[in-house]
């Protein structure tokens, strides 16, 4: 390294003895490329461990929500009314024999009481199909089959505002579990319809609606997200071939302005005593999409501040007892102590164990976002641009007691209510607040300017050591970096094809996830030989290692920094991954002088090899956040399906992006250096 | 338009009584003109002229004026006589100006109450008492003449009419059911299409200071448009606007009352109390008008409203509008109130309703779909008020006559790039037995009329329908279409269309594809960006005509309305249609970046122009042998420094060792740690 300096200092001063000052400093950058890559990255980490101190409170911008303005008239008139439909589901539960057919009748039945427009959606489990490039497109636009599969029933009842014009709507979800009806949680399951159809008996009635609003009973026994997509897809995508019975009930009301999906969970055991009612907050929507912040200020703000119930968002439980994590949180709290007794003005200083709660929060809300899997139903209304929020509720007491049960429904209910009617009062758009932003707390955000700090530092030294790389070569052809042009394009054709295997692999048959993970190994495996046959092999004379290493950061940084425009989430930790790789590869074969640094690299090479392709990545990376004891290499076929189906882009950024990086880096291990 | 308001907030009435005998002179003069400087009543404009010109009168003898207007009359007198027996319908077209009030109540199905007020002002052509007016509104009058317009109906309307509930094919519902916001129509007597364009855009300004509304917003071409057939067949003499968005409140209610010779201080109108009639679940306000040279000039005005009542089984009149009426407009020349049950509400047991209050008169229609009971308002006074009661025994779940099909529209797709707009039409069978029969040739016929704003761009050629779940050829289904697209900026576009369908259908589908325009930045609205606004499509059944015919013995303006042909017609819901929308809240970002960016740019590329290679090479020659600027030479050092690289050149290190020596660094370092030092010892302590 030494010489190449010395090198391109002398080149430097022939050639550009007297240019202009943003070239020299650029110059200048360049010949000091490892000072600056070093540096920036140690800066992206620290930025990036000092997120959860650089939290901002979260605070309603949008004025017209006026939340909690106006007092809460759900009475327990409209509980106890809630009850009987919750003691009603609970007798057909035990009682009926086809329960699937029965309960959706008695919530119609009490939804027409209330004069709501009612109607039943049949909808069919979906397909998981592989849609590679699917990801765009959050609809696709399949006809049901209901003829031959079985299928679950939704009941919808809207209330139309009545002095409203009907452009406008506001979604109401509960979900509820007719398979399990007579399960364990099946109080808490009719407990979620019976607090549904309190606030809607409530809005039945009420003149202020300005917006109509929609209940779906939903019917989860295909899971929580499949029936609200499948009737969000009806609703906005119908089908008017076929069948026209099911077209002909369906029954709209304008544009949503917001979905809020509420369901009551039992917990069985708590880990500690809870004092307080619990309402946990999910709102990851697919491909790292979040909804407003304003709609989580609402239910923060209602819920904390007016029902007194207790918020909480995603964390990750391992990370707050991860004794690494402690000692940062020490590490800060010192830090920022000391920084105050420079200056009282500096008052970033955090308690540690705040620090810690803090950041296994914002890991959690980084992780969901960067698999790109909505974290609940809410998800489904992302995909239509409605901004959408799941509640779920868990009471303080069981609710088996009938006491604690309308306790409990009138204060889920009122905040319910409180919600709608903020929503209710506005008149445009969710647009004021933040949209890209990551959750430290339930009141604590980390908006778009802070966190991309620390993925510009790691991404900012890419370029600068890609062209002091193609400045080290020892050709002076300025286009001799298209010898390289062949290893990028075997290898990158090589990962479309990669990307394109499963497609075909899960058309054979119903093979195990184990055998399928074998074949597209090998079918993988063979199309790289097959490429190598086909072009020769990638080391040809002219490929130089810097060169190809220069050319090899160029496309990494072009892949991580259009990955940030799609979910920067993922493109951070993908940065993570993938900026060691792409500073530190080194032939093995090379010579230098120093050799206690050289072995350093090589070390750090080797296992950068192992961690940094995508299945050990991967495996990694839900070790760090579940912990090691449940990960499996071999789940990397089961957790990529995952992906596909939820058409997240996380696949593409792995397949197109990390797996060319990982195999331009074996090249530049294995380089024979002539 | 400020002089029609000033007019209209004196009121007519009021300017007839103060100012009638210089009026009465001034009728006499402009019938005989004697070419004097007393005009001060040029046609359109009264201008404060009554008064400077009473002073002139005076100079004229009394008697002589008088004996002047007798005889005037006089030699009139074979005129009226003519046009009276001249006219089309001798009964309904009388010689003087009359007014009527009217109101009739109607329980509904969902225990809510329709009450439908109705007055009627007849003006008698024109010529027959000038350009006065004893009980019309004269700004009406003014208007009618001045823009020549031979029908007119503008209506305001909060809330949904509920065809499902409500009914949809008794002429009621048909009149009744208005789209949200603003809807105006008017047919001029105007021959060319210019000069019609021309006279709405004064129309709709005019209309806007009349009823303090911002109906002007109709002026420009984007939005209104002109329908052949698909409203009312015509020879394209008919404009058609709507402003879904148009807020309806009291401010449009008063000036409408100012219309009525009593408004509401006497009659019928004194019902009106503004907080009931507002709190109700729909409400609309209607004034119609048509004028021609053998009626005259009549007016319709016509206030519905859905109001619920307190105790759904029970209601009165008293309860509903929180009024009594105490006795009828002393102008009016009929005040009735009319309560109408319909059959279905009653037919199962007849028991089920009670009502309290004797009716004046009891009648049923020709077909026995309701019964009338009618109350002569002036038998009641102040001593014993009409309050109709109605009490339900048993409450009832039906519905009204419906239309043939139910029709909704809705918006499909998601994103801000295209959807479309897609009408339902759905077969109500099981209301409308009787009109159906399932052979072949059987055929329904549907007429659609679309009017969508320019930046939503309809491909009309994307046309697609289907019947009972089949998509058919358009060829089949469509008897007529006229499609006008929309021009940017310029115009809507407009769709009529005709449709036939077989008689068997249950439910029809049309599918409109359209991309989202781009609005200019100073097209968007000032308010809160909600989205924009597709008005209501309207849908209508050419062979199903609403009407009901009562016996003759009554005579009432609102019943005899019943008897027309009225074809059964709904109107869809309005869409809310979300476009892109810049963040206007945040302009500052965006001047910031771009003047950055801009800075950027045209510095470099001065520079690039400025510069002159040659000199450049000279001039770094020359400067070779001087010393190298401060900054750069810091940069230098303190990259050698961090690097460890010795410095070897002389020339440097003799220039730059007296500026950056290890002893000036160490004075420096130890200055910033006593600083460092003294300001945390100061701030502990």
């Amino acid at each position: 390294m030494e010489v190449a300096e010395v090198e391109a200092e002398v080149e430097k001063k022939a050639t550009a003895t007297r240019s202009r000052l943003i070239v020299r400093l650029a110059a200048l950058l360049v010949s000091h490329s490892t000072l600056v890559s070093v540096v920036c990255c140690l800066a992206g980490l620290i930025a990036l461990l000092v997120l959860p101190l650089l939290a901002k409170n979260t605070y309603i911008s949008e004025n017209a929500l006026l939340p909690g303005s106006a007092n809460p008239v759900l009475s327990y008139q409209h509980v106890t009314q809630a009850n009987n439909l919750i003691m009603d589901i609970m007798s057909i539960a035990d009682d009926k024999q086809a329960p699937d057919i029965e309960i959706p009748k008695l919530i119609a039945k009490y939804m027409e009481i209330l004069g709501a427009e009612t109607y039943h959606h049949k909808f069919s489990q979906p397909q998981n199909q592989f849609h590679p490039l699917y990801f765009f497109s959050s609809s696709p636009n399949s006809p049901p089959t209901l003829a031959n599969l079985s299928y679950g029933t939704s009941t919808v009842g809207i209330i139309r505002a009545p002095r409203g014009d009907g452009k406008e709507a506001i979604v109401l979800v509960s979900p509820y579990n007719t398979q399990n009806a007579g399960g364990i949680d099946a109080s808490a399951s009719a407990s979620s319809i019976g607090l549904a159809f309190s606030v809607f008996s409530l809005l039945s009635r009420a003149t202020w609606l300005a917006k109509d609003i929609i209940w779906v009973a939903s019917d989860s026994r295909f899971g929580d997200h499949t029936s609200v997509s499948a009737w969000l897809n009806d609703y906005h995508n119908p089908n008017f071939i076929g069948d026209a019975s099911s077209t002909r009930i369906f029954k709209r009301a304008g544009t949503m302005a917001c979905g809020i999906v509420f369901k009551v969970v039992e917990k069985e055991r708590r880990e500690k005593y809870e004092d307080r009612d619990v309402v946990t907050l999910y709102a990851e929507a697919s491909n790292g999409q979040m909804p407003n912040l304003d709609l989580l200020n609402v239910v923060h703000y209602l819920a904390v501040h007016r029902q007194g119930i207790r918020v909480r968002i995603g964390m990750f439980g391992g990370l707050v007892k991860s004794h690494l994590v402690r000692v940062l949180g020490e590490v800060m709290q010192q830090v920022g102590r000391f920084a105050r007794s420079l200056n009282p003005d500096w008052r970033f200083e955090m308690p540690s164990s705040e620090y810690v709660e803090g950041t296994a929060t914002l890991a959690s809300s980084i992780y969901s976002q960067a698999l790109g899997v909505p974290t609940g139903p809410h998800g489904a209304f992302r995909d239509y641009q409605v901004d959408a929020v799941t509640l779920e509720l868990s009471p303080r007491f069981s609710l088996k007691n009938e006491h604690t049960r309308l306790a409990f429904l009138l204060k889920g209910g009122r905040l319910i209510e409180g919600t709608v009617r903020s929503v209710n009062n506005l008149l445009e758009k969710f647009h004021q607040s933040f949209f890209l932003y990551f959750l430290t707390a339930p009141n604590k955000f980390v908006s778009v300017g802070v966190y991309m700090i620390p993925f510009a530092f790691l991404v900012a030294p890419l370029p600068i050591i890609a062209a002091s790389l193609f400045n080290l070569t020892s050709n002076r052809n300025p286009w001799r970096w298209l010898h390289t042009a062949k290893p990028l394009l075997i290898t990158h054709t090589w990962s479309v094809v990669v990307t394109l295997l499963p497609f075909y692999i899960s058309k054979i048959s119903d093979l195990p996830s184990t055998h399928c993970m074998l074949t597209w190994a090998g079918g993988s495996l063979m199309a790289l030989v097959i490429l190598y046959i086909v072009f020769g092999s990638p080391y040809s004379k002219h490929v130089e290692w810097r060169l190809l290493k220069a050319v090899m950061i160029a496309s990494v940084s072009i892949g991580l920094c259009l990955m940030s425009i799609i979910n920067f989430a993922t493109a951070q930790i993908g940065a993570l991954f993938v900026v060691p790789m792409c500073l530190f590869a080194l032939p093995i074969r090379v010579k230098t002088n120093n050799s206690l640094i050289r072995s350093m690299v090589m070390t750090c090479n080797l296992v950068m090899a192992v961690l940094g392709f995508p299945v050990t990545a991967v495996a990694l990376m839900q070790g760090v956040i579940k912990g090691f004891g449940t990960v499996s290499i071999l789940e990397f076929w089961d957790s990529m399906k995952f992906l596909w189906g939820w058409n997240s882009a996380t696949y593409l950024y792995l397949v197109l992006v990390h797996l060319p990086c990982w195999l331009l880096f074996l090249h530049i291990l294995f380089h024979p250096c002539r | 338009m400020g002089l029609f308001k000033s007019v209209n907030q004196l009121g007519a009435w009021g300017h007839f009584k103060i100012l009638g005998p210089i009026i009465i002179y001034a009728s006499v003069l402009s019938v005989f003109p004697l070419g004097s400087s007393l005009w001060f009543l040029d046609g359109e404009r009264f201008t404060s002229g009554p008064l400077t010109g009473g002073g002139v009168m005076a100079s004229h003898t009394f008697l002589s004026l008088l004996l002047f207007y007798l005889y005037s009359f006089h030699l009139l007198r074979p005129i009226y006589c003519s046009f009276g027996s001249n006219g089309f319908e001798t009964t309904s077209v009388p010689k003087e100006e009359e007014f009527s009030e009217e109101l009739l109540l109607k329980p509904l199905p969902d225990y809510k109450v329709l009450a439908h007020f109705h007055f009627t002002s007849i003006s008698p052509p024109s010529s027959s008492n000038g350009k006065h007016h004893h009980l019309f509104p004269k700004s009406i009058a003014q208007l009618v003449k001045k823009y020549k317009i031979r029908e007119l109906e503008l209506s305001f309307t909060q809330g949904r009419w509920n065809y499902d509930r409500w009914g949809a094919s008794d002429p009621l519902s048909t009149a009744n059911g208005k789209p949200p916001g603003v809807e105006l129509w008017a047919l001029f007597d105007i021959p060319t299409k210019e000069e019609i364009d021309a006279t709405w855009r004064n129309l709709t300004h005019s209309l806007s200071g009349l009823f303090c509304a911002s109906i002007n917003f109709l002026e420009s071409s984007t939005s209104y448009s002109a329908p052949l057939w698909g409203f009312l067949p015509n020879n394209g003499d008919l404009r058609y606007g709507a402003l879904p968005r148009e807020a309806v409140c009291t401010e449009n209610l008063t000036p409408w009352l100012k219309l009525l010779p009593c408004r509401d201080k006497a009659g019928i109108a004194s019902l009106l109390d503004r907080p009931s009639i507002y709190r109700g679940h729909y409400h609309s306000q209607r004034l119609k008008l048509r004028s021609d040279g053998l009626n005259g000039i009549v007016i319709e005005q016509t206030l519905s409203v859905v109001l619920q009542p307190i105790d759904r089984t029970s209601w009165s009149m008293h309860q509903l509008f929180k009024k009594s009426l105490t006795g009828k407009c002393a102008l009016a020349k009929s005040s009735k109130v009319f309560l109408e049950i319909e059959r279905s509400l009653v037919s199962q047991n007849e028991n089920i309703l009670e009502l309290v209050g004797e009716a004046d008169m009891v009648t049923n229609d020709q077909r026995d779909h309701s019964t009338i009971y009618q109350y002569n308002v002036e038998r009641y006074s102040e001593h014993e008020a009409l309050d109709i009661r109605v009490n339900w025994k048993k409450l009832l779940q039906v519905s009204f006559l419906q239309a043939p099909l139910h029709a909704s529209r809705f918006l499909m797709g998601s994103g801000n790039e295209r959807g479309s707009i897609a009408i339902s039409l759905q077969s109500a069978r099981n209301s409308t037995k009787g009109l159906y029969d399932n052979s072949k040739n059987c055929f329904t016929r549907v007429v659609i009329l679309q009017v969508v704003p320019w930046y939503v761009k309809v491909y009309y050629h994307t046309l697609r329908i289907y019947v009972d779940g089949a998509i058919r050829d358009a060829k089949d289904v469509v008897e007529k279409i006229n499609v006008t697209p929309s021009e940017d900026k310029v115009s809507p576009g407009t769709l009529e269309m005709m449709l036939q369908f077989p008689c068997g259908m249950m439910s029809a589908a049309l599918i409109l594809d359209f991309d989202k325009g781009f609005l200019h930045i100073d097209e968007y609205p000032p308010d809160a960006n909600q989205g924009f606004d597709i008005p209501s499509a309207l849908v209508s059944f050419p062979d199903f005509i609403s009407r009901r015919i009562y016996p003759d013995s009554i005579s009432s303006p609102l019943l005899q309305s019943y008897k027309g042909r009225n074809i059964v017609k709904s109107y869809t819901e309005v869409l809310l249609v979300p476009l892109t929308t810049p963040d206007f809240s945040m302009p500052y970002n965006v001047i910031t970046f771009t003047c950055t960016v801009l800075a950027l740019y045209f510095g470099s590329m001065v520079n690039v122009l400025r510069r002159r290679v040659s000199e450049e090479e000279r001039l770094a020659k020359s400067k070779d042998k001087r010393k190298p600027g401060l900054i750069p030479l810091l940069i230098s050092k303190i990259s050698n420094k961090v690097r460890g690289i010795k410095e070897d050149s002389a020339n440097q290190s003799q220039s730059s060792e007296p500026i950056l020596g290890p002893k000036v660094v160490f004075k420096v370092v130890l200055i910033a740690l006593i600083a460092v030092l003294g300001h945390y010892f100061f701030n502990s302590s």
